[in-house]
């Protein structure tokens, strides 16, 4: 090496602290974001709870619904659509960073591709609700 | 008639001197044109000869003058004092990297992982001056050229949480240059960027916080180039997996 | 030839499926199971779930979002530096993701 290296014993590093991501919004936003995977979980176990009642029968089935109105799990489950909600726009959004599609020689913008998936989603929403309205039984 | 000042607060460290860095204050004049490369050289011509740090096209090109104003790393020949006055503005060293002196940071790091890419055309013969110019169609500039703007300035990794937390972590500006050079239709070294692309440590600590592509001062997006790096990996990996006789 | 022994893509590859999973379908299931079925805006006898096309269906609903979570739980913990050791934190994260996943398939098949 013809270059002039810097003596590494008197170099200065500089920790990063463990409370990094509560210094940016940008830092916190995205630990939000990751959080919320969390909270998708602890939705979904929940919901395999309730339809394991099943196995007892309708009426267990029924009367753990019937938990669930309470106020402690409207809340619970407020917080999950909230993150839920939360990771599928931000999901839509990266998914517009990371897929390129063309028409043509073309890119399509990512506000666009951003658009149709949120698009999707609400027609999918939509037919999922139908679908249970329509067999529930 | 009184001039309007503006004041710097500067990071020192001498290492033959300070066993820690510091911070020391500068008034300097303030110019509406100036941006804060302007005040450091003022301050190193008329006030204090002594303070050390990087610069040289001084118009956005060279990636020489990336350090942290106001905590956040920009590239201080376009960052104007008129958007900070009449609040002082904090100027430290590019955060993630080791200081040398005052403003000057030790990349040897930076250097070694973006060598460890391969960043340039690997063909795997070269074509002969006889047969004339590589010849490559706009839509295929289309695919690699936003990354090709990468200056290395390494703002994206002082940016980066996860450079600083993980050693072995490529960086930004690495895995785009490799996704550059991949992505490039006259390169035929993809299999020998490869290793380094695919290995355990390299890429897949990258949590897409996204705040690479947020200070890159060439729109690089870098965050992109990593995300779809990952992406090809991934389906390489199900592939071989799956249709082992379909290797390379 | 080059592909060193790592399984990073396997854990990524079943983490996006995940979040495109929950990016799409799990809103309107919070909404059902959480507020319409619990406040009665709709009725939920549960005679739905008897169709293996359902139970399938949800299978895939429940499990899936599991690696989703557990693998950027796993890189979320270990950026917050809280000091806890990684092989654990790995076996607690993807191992509690396949465990989930059988325990889906188990309650699912005996509906």
């Amino acid at each position: 090496m013809s270059a002039v290296q810097p003596d590494k014993s008197k170099l200065y590093h500089r920790q990063v602290p463990a409370t990094w991501w509560l210094k940016k919004s940008t830092y916190f936003l995205f630990m939000l974001r990751e959080l919320s995977s969390l909270f998708i979980a602890l939705f979904l176990v929940l919901y395999l709870v309730q339809l394991y009642q099943l196995t007892d029968g309708p009426q267990a089935y029924v009367a753990f619904a019937h938990k669930l109105s309470s106020p402690g799990w409207l809340l619970f489950h407020l917080v999950v659509l909230l993150f839920a909600l939360y990771h599928s726009f931000t999901w839509f959004q990266s998914t517009a960073v990371i897929l390129v599609l063309r028409i043509g020689d073309r890119v399509i913008p990512r506000e666009i591709v951003t658009a149709l998936n949120i698009g999707a989603w609400g027609l999918i929403s939509l037919v999922i609700l139908v679908l249970f309205l329509a067999l529930k039984g | 008639m009184a001039e309007s000042t503006i004041r710097l607060n500067v990071t020192r460290y001498r290492p033959e001197l300070d066993r820690v860095p510091r911070t020391q204050s500068y008034d300097i004049p303030y110019r509406e044109d100036w941006v804060v490369l302007d005040a450091l050289n003022h301050i190193k011509d008329q006030i204090d000869g002594t303070l050390s740090y990087r610069w040289s096209c001084r118009m956005g090109v060279c990636g020489s003058c990336g350090m942290m104003v106001n905590g956040v790393p920009k590239l201080t020949c376009a960052s104007f004092l008129r958007d900070y006055y009449p609040r002082e503005i904090q100027v430290e060293p590019l955060v993630n990297f080791p200081i040398i002196r005052d403003l000057v940071i030790d990349m040897s790091d930076f250097m070694d992982k973006l060598k460890s890419v391969k960043p340039w055309i690997i063909r795997k013969e070269e074509k002969p001056v006889s047969q004339g110019e590589y010849r490559q169609t706009p839509a295929e500039l289309d695919t690699y050229k936003q990354f090709t703007q990468c200056i290395n300035c390494m703002l994206c990794y002082a940016a980066c949480p996860v450079y600083g937390l993980e050693p072995e972590f490529l960086g930004p500006a690495a895995i785009a240059l490799g996704y550059r050079y991949n992505m490039d239709s006259r390169d035929q070294g993809r299999d020998q960027r490869q290793g380094i692309l695919m290995s355990h440590d390299a890429i897949w600590q990258c949590t897409f916080v996204g705040e690479c592509s947020l200070v890159c001062p060439k729109d690089v997006d870098p965050a992109a180039a990593i995300q779809r790096t990952k992406v090809d990996t991934t389906k390489e990996w199900f592939q071989s997996l799956l249709l082992p006789w379909g290797q390379k | 030839m080059f592909r060193e022994k790592t399984t990073e893509p396997l854990w990524w590859g079943l983490f996006s499926a995940g979040g495109v999973i929950a990016a799409f379908l799990v809103p309107i299931h919070v909404i059902i199971a959480g507020f319409a079925v619990p406040l009665n805006w709709i009725s939920d006898p549960g005679i739905l779930y008897r169709s293996w096309l359902v139970r399938i269906y949800l299978f895939v609903l429940i499990s899936l979002p599991l690696y989703h979570w557990a693998h950027r739980f796993y890189f979320a913990v270990n950026d917050m530096q809280l000091g806890i050791p990684r092989k654990p934190l790995a076996l607690l994260c993807y191992g509690g993701a396949v465990v989930g996943t059988l325990v889906a398939g188990w309650v699912l098949a005996r509906l």
